[in-house]
């Protein structure tokens, strides 16, 4: 049976909500599915691994935990862990820490990669991602002796599978390259969901008018359990941080639901949100072309709208 | 046949030699241009093409580590058709000093691509730093840097939202998930791939325009370059248009309604868990 490997991405010690669907993506009662993670405190997610049909959990360990900070030693273990148990086939979530180590192992491999796959054919060999800005879909055929798959966060909807779970423990003893040092690592905001991995999504455009503003959508964004956005106009202006612009040259999401309020719906920021499953768009102009592309328009002023719809969400908890 | 042992040596003579930056640059179809699908796995090329809006970043942080140093020269790279001439053009006139156009035939995949950005980087002179973009927007690879500096077999970082030179190394952050940073030293020769963070582009002046005329941009067909050709491969079959079916359906209503019969249809027909 060909051995195909999943990669484990945590937050905050857990196994994130979108890897299901990366293990859904890679199911095949003709594989056998490993997964691999980094750490020993990793044997825990046995139990939750086994309803997705993972038969063997893997987790990778190292003389000192702090080695797999550096970000080119976790990809020469995972190598490592690949050409020990005969893995060809990988797949990992197309996240902000999958666009670093993906790239980095099919670099070393030399094998073929395809980032943001929204489905994966395993028997072909081929994949559908987006290109040119979220306007084309590409069938990607990969040829070569790895295979490697970053898939998009929430693309697909993960299926339970139940088996057995065993867990196997990979001792990784190799030293990292003294080329790159990683002189310090500092986390992002805890509990914060990033943009990229987001199942709800409420973004502000230029129509917030400044940055103070945005409170209004953080405080609905904590009813719903979503993520704050910005158009390109609000990060330019400096009302939020770049890390939540949306689009073209931000962040790429793909949340189940989007709502965007005053944001016009220019291609640049079409090409960040294109695949959302449903769309809504809170904006004084009936005509935007946000409207033209969206599930639900409401045509009407967002500082009326978002704190209603932030009241009644909460009335209805 | 690139003599890795070479790149060791480096260190010591980097004092007295200029500093070469090569920058790695793609011609790339305009975010804004309608994609038109021609053949089952060719786009329409008859649309304005740019150079890609991420190695914009690229050049605008090699030009700024010139400004920074006396001796260093700025080497722009691009593979791809004839066309993308453009795209070198753009990047001397924001000021690199030459250009290297790597022309084919046809667009490659970033396997490669990077086998033909290495073999003309080291045909042309020893790197102290290679700069690309953190992805190219026609592609959305997200890789060619990688396969770059393996090819070199020198370090690389991408995301790049800064960075410091020192003597033989550099100290670039990059960004992490929700804001995160980590602080990386690299030592030089090495590849760094830029985040939009890292600095504005500027747009270059008409002199700046017409003072780029004059710069040199050198031609070598890939054919001439004796890459190896890969085992691996990743290969376009089809391309189809993108489009997603909406229910474009607008509520109206007072603010009230509208916001109750949204909540309905989201947690309805649109089976979204508000909680
Ligand atoms: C190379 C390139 C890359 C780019 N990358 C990105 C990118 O990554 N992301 C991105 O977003 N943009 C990007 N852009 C910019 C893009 O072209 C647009 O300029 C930008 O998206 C517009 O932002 P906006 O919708 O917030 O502003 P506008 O287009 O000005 O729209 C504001 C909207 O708010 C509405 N409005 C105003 N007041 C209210 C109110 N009280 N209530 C409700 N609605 C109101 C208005 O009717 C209007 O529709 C890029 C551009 C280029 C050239
Ligand atoms: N054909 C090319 N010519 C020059 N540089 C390229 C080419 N393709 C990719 N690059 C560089 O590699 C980066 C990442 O590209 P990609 O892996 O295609 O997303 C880009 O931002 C460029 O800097």
């Amino acid at each position: 049976m060909e051995k195909i490997a999943i990669l484990i991405e945590t937050r905050q010690g857990e196994i994130k909500p979108s890897l299901y669907g990366v293990i859904t993506a890679a199911q095949d009662a003709e594989h056998e599915l490993l997964a691999l993670a980094f750490g020993a405190d990793t044997a825990r997610f046995a139990d939750q691994l086994k309803p997705y049909g993972i038969h063997h959990l893997v987790t990778i360990t190292a003389p000192s935990a702090r080695s797999f900070s550096n970000p080119d030693n976790r990809a020469r273990a995972i190598i490592r862990a690949m050409d020990h148990f005969d893995i060809r086939t990988l797949f990992a979530l197309t996240s902000l820490a999958g666009k670093d180590l993906l790239p980095r192992i099919a670099a070393r491999l030399d094998a073929p990669l395809v980032m943001d796959c929204l489905a994966v054919n395993l028997v072909d060999s081929t994949v559908e991602k987006p290109q040119f800005s979220e306007k084309t879909i590409a069938t990607i055929r990969v040829t070569g002796h790895h295979r490697i798959f970053g898939i998009r966060p929430n693309m697909i909807e993960p299926k339970t599978m139940p088996v057995e779970t065993e867990t196997v423990v990979f001792n990784y003893q190799g030293t990292a390259d003294d080329r790159l040092e990683v002189v310090e690592t500092r986390q992002g905001k805890s509990g914060a969901i990033d943009l990229s991995e987001a199942e709800i999504i409420i973004s502000g455009g230029r129509g917030m008018k400044n940055g103070e503003n945005f409170q209004i959508l953080q405080e609905c964004a904590q009813v719903m359990g979503a993520a704050v956005g910005a158009s390109r106009v609000a990060v330019d202006n400096g009302w939020v941080p770049h890390s939540m612009q949306v689009g073209q040259t931000g962040t790429t999401v793909c949340p189940k639901l989007y709502i965007a309020c005053g944001i016009s719906g220019s291609i640049q920021h079409f090409a960040g949100m294109k695949t959302a499953g449903t769309i809504v768009c809170i904006n004084t102009d009936p005509d935007a072309a946000m409207m033209q592309q969206c599930d639900y328009g409401i045509a009407g002023d967002l500082f009326k709208i978002i704190p209603a719809l932030t009241r009644q969400l909460k009335a209805h908890r | 046949m690139f003599d890795a042992a070479l790149f060791y040596l480096r260190p010591h003579v980097i004092i007295t030699d200029p500093m070469n930056i090569y920058v790695c640059v793609k011609h790339v179809p305009d975010s804004a241009a309608t994609i038109r699908i021609v053949e089952p796995n060719q786009i329409d090329e008859n649309i304005t093409f740019l150079l890609n809006p991420y190695d914009e970043n690229a050049v605008e942080a090699a030009v700024q580590l010139k400004a920074d140093s006396d001796d260093t020269d700025v080497i722009a790279v691009t593979v791809g058709k004839p066309a993308a001439i453009d795209t070198l053009k753009s990047a001397l006139a924001m000021g690199a000093d030459r250009g290297i156009h790597v022309v084919t035939g046809y667009w490659p995949d970033s396997i490669v691509t990077a086998r033909a950005l290495q073999a003309a980087i080291i045909k042309d002179g020893l790197p102290d730093l290679i700069l690309t973009g953190k992805a190219a927007i026609d592609s959305d690879g997200y890789q060619t840097q990688f396969r770059l500096a393996a090819a070199l077999d020198i370090p690389v970082a991408t995301h790049v939202g800064s960075i410091a030179r020192n003597d033989n190394s550099v100290t670039v952050t990059c960004g992490l998930e929700a804001g995160g940073e980590q602080v990386i030293r690299m030592r030089m020769p090495c590849v760094i791939g830029t985040a939009k963070t890292l600095n504005t582009p500027r747009y270059p002046t008409l002199p700046d325009i017409i003072k780029a005329r004059k710069k040199e941009i050198r031609e070598v067909s890939i054919d001439h370059l004796a890459i190896e050709p890969p085992d691996s491969r990743m290969e376009i079959i089809a391309l189809k248009s993108a489009v997603q079916k909406r229910r474009k359906q607008m509520i109206a209503g007072s603010i009230e309604e509208s916001v109750t019969e949204l909540i309905r249809r989201l947690k309805g027909e649109a089976r979204i868990p508000l909680s």
